[in-house]
């Protein structure tokens, strides 16, 4: 098996104007995400865990490329994509799609549905016939789960799982090798969203995708992804399998977070000890020194501060930020 | 009375099947907009009013130019509006026929305007949309380009313009079109701003869409709303923008008349008893007017519902 995906030392960083500032003045550099590195084999799903703002939405803009790079490569099948011009990266988007987190502004909402599900086609393949493209719309809303004769409706006529639906089909119609998904089921409620992931599952299997999920339930992950890697702040904190990780988390902030999934026990959830984290997340403009979740940290040390601790390989596909690592059997939820 | 099993099945086969049509959000907001009565009203005077300036001058058998020079100097009793004569308005103080001279400049004045607001509609949202899109520092020059015109004083460079190329209606809508579209523009990148940023243009750009399909097929059906309204109330000002400037004599050549021109005659000659040569222009002035307000509010209801 080979990587489709293979990222290194991505970075990305914002440049912030300070209120009021002179036009000369130097603008804040905002570090949204720093050096992540990860492959993604074919067909494999990568799942992204991490809270509000630690960079998981700005990684996948950045491997989708809305949001320009400032280091590092992606490479998709051998060609760096961050480095591409405009004019040859767009020939390559076809091949990745991505799926948003708000179903319905994610659609344009003066279009018809099956006039937004065909443009990726009209875009890519624009020799395809009217009554192909309306087939093959057809097909793929059916596929998805959508009744094909409200082709003519509008988004606004849809619930919210029927737009991510739509929003899926979008993404599918070019039959892509990547699909990046960013949040997709965070916006609907509970029942939708296992109807969304389990239809995401079945796609993937039918399809041979390769996929790249993000969320920040940490139980949806667990259940639809292969790999894990968990964010904070912009960096890779761990990386392992999915049972590894939701089993035998080795850093501490992976800890906290697996603690913090309530389980649907009152006996389990009462017993449990958690390690609650205290604090904010630090702000990207001005991140910590060394390890950046040294300051909310259980475990910090004085030499925290100081080198940022590189990724350590504890065998089998497990990547470890910490050098106080500890492997904890946390009580996780099903 | 039971309907066969089979039948039934077969029409909820056909339910299923016939693919439905569905509401956009124009059609919801033409309803909204014919459930506004006195934006339908005005719709149907302007549309009268448009009737009027393209086959008026059947109704009569006088030319807008033809002078009589029977009433001539006995205006104010000879040349009073009456159907006997035909002159149905009454004459002009040259003794022309003024109903033939108002159907012109009706027509002078809805095109005057119509033509200002469509170059606003067309060079100001491509302007504002491009600006606004692309950000940076081509929105920072284009809308600069903006600023530097919007700042020169219009009426004394159309003036200047006037008097240099001499008067023609050419000119005046070449001067017109030059101004409607500065607003427009700052209107469209203002809202193209906030459209950019919304997920389905991002969705466009991450499959790979040309950024100028994206401006065409996503950015401005979305401005489209705020365009009409705001290009219905601009039709107004600009035929008022041409009165003004015909007012003062500087618009429309003899022995063309736009309603400003007949306005400004009718009232050099008021003290004189012919009252009717004010009055005419002056109706058909400030129906269209009225007209075209009350049609760009209803519009704006229709539009923008959350704004009520």
């Amino acid at each position: 098996m080979s990587a489709i995906l293979s990222v290194k030392d991505l970075s990305v960083t914002f440049d912030v104007r300070p209120q009021g500032a002179w036009p000369w003045t130097p603008p804040l550099k905002l570090h949204a995400v720093s050096e992540m590195s990860f492959d993604l084999e074919a067909g494999q799903c990568l799942g992204v865990v991490g809270e509000s703002g630690s960079g998981k939405s700005t990684l996948a803009r950045a491997i989708v490329g809305t949001v320009p790079t400032s280091g590092g490569q992606v490479n998709f099948e051998g060609g760096d994509l961050a480095s591409m011009g405009p004019a040859e990266r767009r020939v390559h988007r076809r091949d990745v799609q991505m799926i948003f987190q708000d179903p319905l502004a994610a659609l344009n909402p003066r279009m018809t549905v099956g006039e937004i599900i065909a443009e990726p086609l009209v875009t890519h393949e624009p020799g395809v016939s009217r009554e192909e493209r309306k087939k093959r719309v057809r097909e793929l809303m059916e596929r998805v789960g959508l009744l094909p004769n409200l082709i003519n409706r509008y988004p606004h006529e849809f619930s919210g799982g029927q737009c991510q639906r739509i929003g899926i089909a979008r993404a599918l119609i070019l039959k892509p090798k990547l699909l990046i998904c960013d949040e997709p089921v965070s916006a609907l409620d509970v029942s939708v969203q296992a109807q969304v992931v389990n239809l995401l599952m079945e796609l993937q299997r039918d399809m041979g995708l390769s996929m790249i999920f993000i969320a920040h339930d940490l139980s949806v992950v667990k259940h639809i992804s292969d790999q894990i890697i968990v964010m904070y702040l912009g960096r890779q904190m761990e990386m392992a399998t999915a049972e590894t990780l939701t089993t035998v988390p080795e850093h501490p902030y992976t800890q906290a977070l697996i603690s913090s999934v309530p389980i649907p026990d009152p006996v389990l959830e009462k017993a449990r000890v958690r390690p609650v984290l205290e604090g904010e997340l630090p702000s990207p403009l001005a991140p910590p020194s060394g390890c950046v979740f040294r300051t909310r940290c259980p475990k910090a040390q004085n030499s925290c501060a100081g080198d940022r601790p590189a990724m350590q390989a504890l065998g089998n596909g497990h990547f470890v930020a910490c050098p106080y690592h500890q492997a904890e059997e946390v009580l996780a939820a099903s | 009375m039971y309907p066969n099993p089979s039948t039934v099945e077969a029409l909820e086969d056909a339910a299923l099947l016939a693919e439905v049509q569905g509401r956009s959000l124009w059609a919801d907001a033409r309803t909204r907009f014919f459930r506004n009565k006195a934006a339908v009203v005005s719709l149907v005077v302007l549309a009268l009013i448009a009737l009027f300036a393209l086959f008026g001058q059947f109704l009569t058998q006088y030319e807008r130019d033809t002078v009589d020079f029977a009433l001539m100097g006995a205006n104010a009793h000879k040349g009073a509006p009456s159907f006997e004569t035909g002159h149905y308005f009454g004459t002009d103080n040259s003794g022309r026929d003024l109903f033939a001279r108002v159907v012109q400049g009706t027509g002078i004045s809805l095109m005057v305007g119509i033509v200002g607001a469509m170059v606003a509609v067309i060079v100001g949202t491509l302007y504002g949309a491009v600006a606004g899109y692309f950000g940076g520092r081509i929105d920072n020059i284009m809308m600069r380009i903006v600023d530097v015109l919007m700042s020169i004083p219009f009426m004394f460079v159309l003036i200047l313009m006037l008097v240099i190329f001499g008067r023609s209606i050419f000119m005046l809508f070449l001067g017109i079109g030059l101004i409607s579209w500065l607003d427009m523009a700052r209107i469209a990148r203002g809202q193209t701003l906030t459209i950019k940023n919304k997920e389905f243009v991002e969705v466009a750009h991450a499959t790979g869409v040309h950024p100028m399909k994206i401006i065409l097929r996503h950015i401005v059906p979305n401005l489209l709303g705020i365009v009409i309204v705001y290009a219905t109330l601009l039709v107004p000002s600009m035929i008022i923008f041409e009165s003004f400037i015909s007012f003062l004599g500087l618009g429309v050549q003899e022995p063309n008349t736009s309603l400003g021109a007949l306005i400004s005659e009718g009232a050099g000659s008021m003290q004189y008893g012919t009252l009717w040569q004010l009055i005419f222009p002056l109706i058909f002035f400030v129906l269209t007017i009225f007209s075209f307000f009350f049609v760009g509010d209803g519009l704006r209801d229709a539009l923008d519902p959350k704004d009520r």
